[in-house]
């Protein structure tokens, strides 16, 4: 966090001191705010972080971290445009904007001594949406954790389908969810943790299908997004209805985790789910494939 | 009756005022002036329908008088045996299932159903699943596997149910698990979108080895008035977002997203109950005899293979650097 501190000194963002909770209103004072890992001391809202400020956060040693399919990005199936521009000028924006090529950062690193596959969505990235770049990334981690026997780690940040890509996007949410139901059969540990927001096409797809779902404290989570919502039903969706707790109330994830507890759950939680990875990682597809062809 | 049917209707009503006269006595000149009406309409319906945009494609899936699921099982099912609920919560009625033949093969159709009508609507929830209605089709889906029955979906909904109740009884896990068990499903699978195929909630059934349309339905990422409310933060903008979705059966088949268009009688399914469910059923005929004669596991592998092959990106030289 203080590599990250540096960081964002030496590239020259302005040294706005204090910082306002953007749930209770609280004035926080910006080292220690980031020191405390954007958790507000007053109301504990867990405030958005970058992809790079959850690697941080995760890995045991966020340097080593390896990042995969940088090279993968979206291409503009429609020629999709919107009043606030066209859909490759939004993509430039959210690159230079985040620093990354596309809206979920995968790659290998390690949690609590454990090598994982890892992918974070990337929120600031045009709301974190899938479209077919996401969707493929995803996939391809997917596939990695599956040939590698390696546990997934994935943390959801996103609005869902990337509207700009038409059904295109919204064919990413059975892309994905073949890759989780083809993962399951190896007996590889998927954890899931729901950041917030995480709605719509990444909730109702393989977010849900998580071995273990684990929610970030407050965030929202939910099928339909608040505007859409608003749109179809003509009333505003409460805001305070839906989040982590709620859904945990109601029986849809495992956990509420601090953001300072996670490393060491989601460690756990690999070590009880596969202390041996070797041994307890299986291919049952290989087998299948050798029948069918 | 939408806007552009208008002056194909007032040819229509012309017609048939001569027709009601032409019972008493019909003078040859009355007799030549109905075939010359009658090719007028035939070119009229063409023409009006060459040229339809995409908006009014959306409100041609969406017609009121639109055939709906139990129309199309009524004249294309024989014996047909509707089944009910998900064994854990409720019957959702916005979900109808069942099982007959077609021609003698054996089918589980699974569909949206709107209703006609307040009454029927409400009682239907205007086609909007609830998450039970999601776990009614699996539990369906289920059975056919087990008993090697094919699977028939046919998609018709703005959406899934978006309301408080739906999010507390896990909408988002009912449609992930739904597409979750048709991925690897031990049947064949069809599915047809009828009318509306409005996004996750119509995608949940839409996991399939034949994907196909009615010419005049539509299959969207979010329905327009969804994409207008997310893009021009307002819902009236959805004429644009039909536009620029890229959401008619030509536009989808072209971009290799759907596996075939099911050509709709003149002047579309709703004008012709009977044409359609035959045009219908012909395809799914076709699509379940070629269906038949693959092993399961190569069926299943070769849904997964076309579903991981849907993308929409380009794959640049990676660079070596660590972008973090």
């Amino acid at each position: 966090m203080r590599e990250l501190m540096a960081r964002r000194r030496r590239a020259g963002v302005p040294a706005d001191l204090w910082i306002k909770c953007r749930k209770c209103g609280a004035m926080h004072y910006r080292p220690e705010f980031e020191a405390g890992l954007r958790v507000c001391t007053q109301c504990e809202y867990h405030d958005r972080l970058s992809a790079g400020q959850r690697l941080d956060l995760l890995l045991d040693d966020p340097s080593s971290f390896e990042e995969l399919n940088v090279g993968v990005v979206s291409a503009d199936p429609l020629g999709f445009s919107r009043p606030s521009g066209s859909y490759p000028d939004r993509l430039e924006k959210a690159r230079v904007a985040t620093g990354r090529s596309e809206a979920v950062v995968c790659g290998v690193g390690e949690i609590q001594g454990h090598s994982v596959a890892v992918g974070i969505m990337e929120f600031g990235f045009i709301g974190g949406s899938m479209g077919g770049a996401v969707g493929e990334r995803i996939t391809r981690l997917f596939e990695l954790s599956y040939d590698d026997c390696l546990p997934l780690v994935i943390v959801t940040a996103s609005g869902g389908a990337r509207q700009d890509e038409g059904l295109f996007a919204l064919m990413q949410m059975v892309k994905t969810t073949a890759a989780a139901v083809r993962l399951a059969k190896a007996r590889v540990p998927f954890i899931v943790v729901m950041a917030d927001p995480t709605l719509a096409g990444v909730t109702a797809s393989f977010a849900s299908l998580a071995d273990v779902i684990v929610g970030e404290p407050g965030a929202t989570i939910r099928f339909a997004g608040s505007r859409v919502v608003q749109g179809t039903l003509s009333r505003r969706a409460r805001a305070e209805d839906h989040t982590s707790e709620w859904v945990l109330r109601h029986g849809m994830i495992d956990m509420v985790v601090p953001r300072r507890d996670q490393r060491r759950t989601i460690g756990r939680l690999i070590e009880l789910l596969a202390p041996g990875r070797e041994t307890a990682c299986v291919h049952p597809a290989d087998s299948a494939a050798a029948l069918s062809v | 009756m939408l806007e552009f049917e208008r002056e194909l209707d007032e040819l229509r009503d012309r017609i048939v005022g001569l027709e009601a006269n032409g019972n008493v006595d019909l003078t040859p000149d009355a007799d030549r002036q109905l075939a010359l009406l009658r090719l007028e309409l035939d070119a009229r319906t063409a023409d009006v329908f060459s040229k339809l945009t995409p908006w009014q494609r959306v409100q041609l899936a969406r017609h009121r008088d639109r055939p709906h699921v139990l129309d199309f099982i009524d004249r294309m099912v024989d014996g047909f045996l509707e089944l009910h609920g998900d064994r854990r919560h409720g019957d959702d009625m916005a979900i109808v299932g069942g099982m007959g033949t077609i021609d003698g093969r054996r089918v589980m159709v699974v569909g949206h159903q709107k209703g006609r009508g307040t009454r029927q609507n409400v009682e239907r929830n205007f086609g909007m699943a609830h998450p039970e209605g999601y776990r009614k089709a699996v539990r369906m889906f289920e059975l056919a596997e087990r008993f090697r029955i094919p699977v028939l979906t046919l998609l018709d909904t703005p959406g899934a149910s978006p309301a408080v109740e739906d999010e507390e009884r896990g909408q988002s896990w009912a449609i992930s698990e739904s597409m979750a068990v048709m991925v690897r499903l031990k049947t064949p699978i069809v599915a047809v979108v009828i009318g509306e195929g409005g996004s996750g909630g119509a995608l949940a059934m839409g996991v399939a080895d034949r994907v196909l349309m009615l010419e005049h339905a539509i299959y969207s990422v979010a329905s327009p008035e969804a994409a207008a409310s997310i893009i021009w933060r307002d819902s009236s903008f959805a004429e644009h977002a039909a536009q620029a979705l890229g959401l008619t059966s030509d536009a989808l088949y072209e971009a290799e997203l759907i596996d075939g268009v099911i050509v709709e009688p003149a002047g579309g399914a709703h004008r012709d109950y009977d044409g359609a469910a035959s045009n219908l059923k012909a395809a799914v005929v076709d699509g379940l005899d070629e269906l038949a004669s693959i092993t399961t596991e190569r069926l299943v592998e070769a849904r997964h293979a076309k579903f991981r092959a849907m993308s929409a990106h380009v794959e640049l030289p990676q660079e070596a650097e660590n972008s973090r």
